[in-house]
């Protein structure tokens, strides 16, 4: 369980985050999204006390990370900035880490076969490709058995075998019921893994809501229907639960609540000539890409709609 | 995606195993720099410089020293040293060697990266500092009594039935050798505590080597009355003055010296300590 409340960080003028309020919950894989430079590694900074906050909290199972007797074991955290000495073989880094916890030699050689090390455990780290200093990153953020893992860009540069593990890792440590924070400026990842999402832009939340409302609420079962009546095919259309929009004087109405074989069905009882029907379908890609790119066009208004609130 | 939807409500309040207490505790942030310390071929290879300079070094001057006599053309310089003098030649390079590798100690890990990884597994931060200067405060200081004691009776035997002879058993031997020792440690807490504070490997080299090296030159710029006051205080003649066989008014004494010296390195200590809690890593 991680909770942030107005978290704020400043450097001189820039706002890096800006008021965020989240809570990632427990037992399920939260994304959190953004342009590069939203904010979201100096998020993930603060959460476990590498920065300090400008205004703000954040804490960790109830916490603040640095107030923990054990904060390995609450947060395990692979950050985006390589967090190895290059000098240092695999194995001893794990070890380092666990002795100042406890943590017997037993978890490290279980780490280090969990992510597929054993090869190279001895090896120094600086020789590693990145995909294997990728899994020797989520090994030491591993180590503690931590009930919550916060991965920042974890699939950055790995090959698809590498991205396919990662996926499955999640899921699988969503499972178990930890609660699992993973970072991305790519939707399409995303949408594999992720249940919930926080998006940010600009230090900003643009949204929290899980991956079925971001689609609709961007639009995602609009229907576009172009008619020579526009005004009579939007009384024939009208119903609880339907919403129809379009421009005065235009032809174009964008249905939702209705199929556009439904809104085909009922055009042809009442002999209202159609010229178009289509559905549009949004990615979340395309989603995404709206949200944020209102983030940046209209960035320090109120105008952005957060489709947090309809969820 | 409908399956993680489904072990999600199987699961709601994450009700998980009893886990395993660990704990962090001083003692173990201890041995984990002991660890992190021994890990690095870099630690191994400066330490092994350090006695080197410390025992080959002495040997040469004690070579030279005695070549000198026996040829009858010894420098005037010369003319007043002891076998002690002659086995802490040493000192000042294996000061350089112990100094540069505190500095690595501490600012490597901001310039790889490894800080962060330390500072998730002890967020108090405070006692990773404690711990990395005393670790390698007491490294240091091993290597460093071995080098002297191992030099001194073998510059005492190359250069007995010189002037400069001098035995174990001469009164404050042992106590400059001790001295000695003490020195070279408390320069590897500073180059731990500078390398700490800066954050940066050529910075804390360069403020060591200024502190340590340059700086007792440019006072010498100052006009006389100003020098006699400050000169004594600079943490190279402090140091000095922890070792010296012979002290006299415009020196400290051991006891003064070692004090002097131990607030120099409480001084960098401090600076580290306050950057490390202030500001983000």
């Amino acid at each position: 369980m991680i909770e942030a409340q107005q978290l704020t960080k400043r450097y001189g003028e820039k706002t890096a985050v800006d008021r965020l309020d989240f809570v990632v919950k427990p037992g399920t894989v939260t994304g959190f999204l953004g342009p590069n430079g939203a904010g979201k590694s100096t998020t993930m900074r603060m959460i476990v006390g590498l920065d300090a906050p400008t205004s703000g909290t954040v804490t960790v199972n109830g916490r603040p990370y640095a107030e923990h007797v054990a904060p390995l074991q609450e947060v395990g955290a692979l950050l985006e900035a390589k967090s190895i000495h290059p000098g240092r073989s695999a194995f001893d880094h794990l070890m380092a880490q666990a002795y100042t916890h406890g943590i017997p030699r037993r978890r490290v050689d279980e780490v280090i076969e969990l992510t597929g090390l054993q090869s190279v455990a001895k090896k120094r780290a600086g020789a590693f490709s990145l995909g294997m200093g990728q899994r020797l990153g989520i090994a030491a953020a591993l180590l503690g058995d931590p009930a919550t893992v916060m991965l920042d860009e974890p699939v950055n540069g790995l090959d698809p075998e590498g991205v396919l593990w990662i996926r499955n890792l999640l899921t699988g440590l969503a499972a178990d019921g930890r609660t699992v924070f993973v970072s991305s400026h790519l939707m399409s990842e995303m949408a594999l893994v992720a249940d919930h999402l926080i998006i940010v832009g600009r230090g900003r939340l643009l949204a929290d809501t899980t991956v079925r409302d971001l689609v609709r609420t961007a639009g995602g079962d609009t229907v576009t229907v172009a008619s020579e009546q526009p005004a009579r095919l939007r009384e024939v259309l009208a119903g609880p639960g339907v919403e129809i929009t379009g421009e005065v004087g235009s032809e174009e109405l964008h249905v939702t609540g209705l199929t556009a074989r439904a809104i085909g069905i009922r055009a042809a009882e009442h002999g209202i000539p159609l010229f178009e029907l289509s559905a549009r379908t949004v990615s979340l890609e395309q989603a995404f890409m709206d949200l944020t790119r209102d983030a940046v066009e209209y960035h320090g208004t109120t105008t952005v709609e957060t489709p947090g609130r309809a969820a | 995606m409908s399956t993680v939807t489904e072990i999600d409500s199987a699961a709601p309040a994450a009700v998980r195993p009893a886990r395993p207490p660990y704990k962090v505790t001083g003692r173990r942030v201890l041995r984990s720099e002991w660890a992190k310390l021994w890990s690095l071929r870099s630690t191994w290879i400066t330490l092994g410089l350090g006695l080197l300079f410390l025992i080959a070094f002495g040997l040469i001057a004690a070579a030279h020293y005695k070549s000198s006599y026996d040829g009858g053309h010894l420098r005037p310089d010369d003319a007043n040293s002891t076998a002690l003098d002659i086995s802490l030649f040493g000192t000042n390079f294996a000061q350089l060697a112990l100094g540069v590798l505190g500095v690595l100690v501490t600012a490597g890990e901001y310039s790889t990266g490894m800080i962060r990884s330390t500072l998730a597994a002890v967020p108090r931060r405070l006692p990773v500092l404690w711990s990395k200067a005393a670790v390698f405060g007491v490294v240091a200081l091993g290597v460093s009594l071995v080098g002297v004691f191992v030099a001194f009776p073998i510059v005492s035997g190359i250069v007995s039935g010189t002037p400069a002879a001098l035995s174990f058993s001469h009164a404050g031997v042992a106590r400059s050798l001790l001295g000695a020792g003490l020195y070279l440690g408390l320069v590897g807490v500073i180059g731990t505590a500078l390398g700490a504070w800066l954050r940066s490997v050529a910075g804390g080299i360069s403020v060591l080597v200024a502190s340590l090296m340059l700086v007792p030159g440019l006072i010498e710029l100052l006009p006389s009355s100003w020098q006699d006051n400050i000169s004594p205080y600079l943490p190279s003649n402090a140091g000095q003055a922890m070792f010296a066989l012979t002290h006299d008014s415009t020196t400290l004494s051991p006891g003064a010296g070692l004090l002097v010296f131990l607030a120099w390195t409480a001084l960098a200590l401090g600076g580290a300590a306050y950057r490390l809690v202030k500001t983000d890593a």
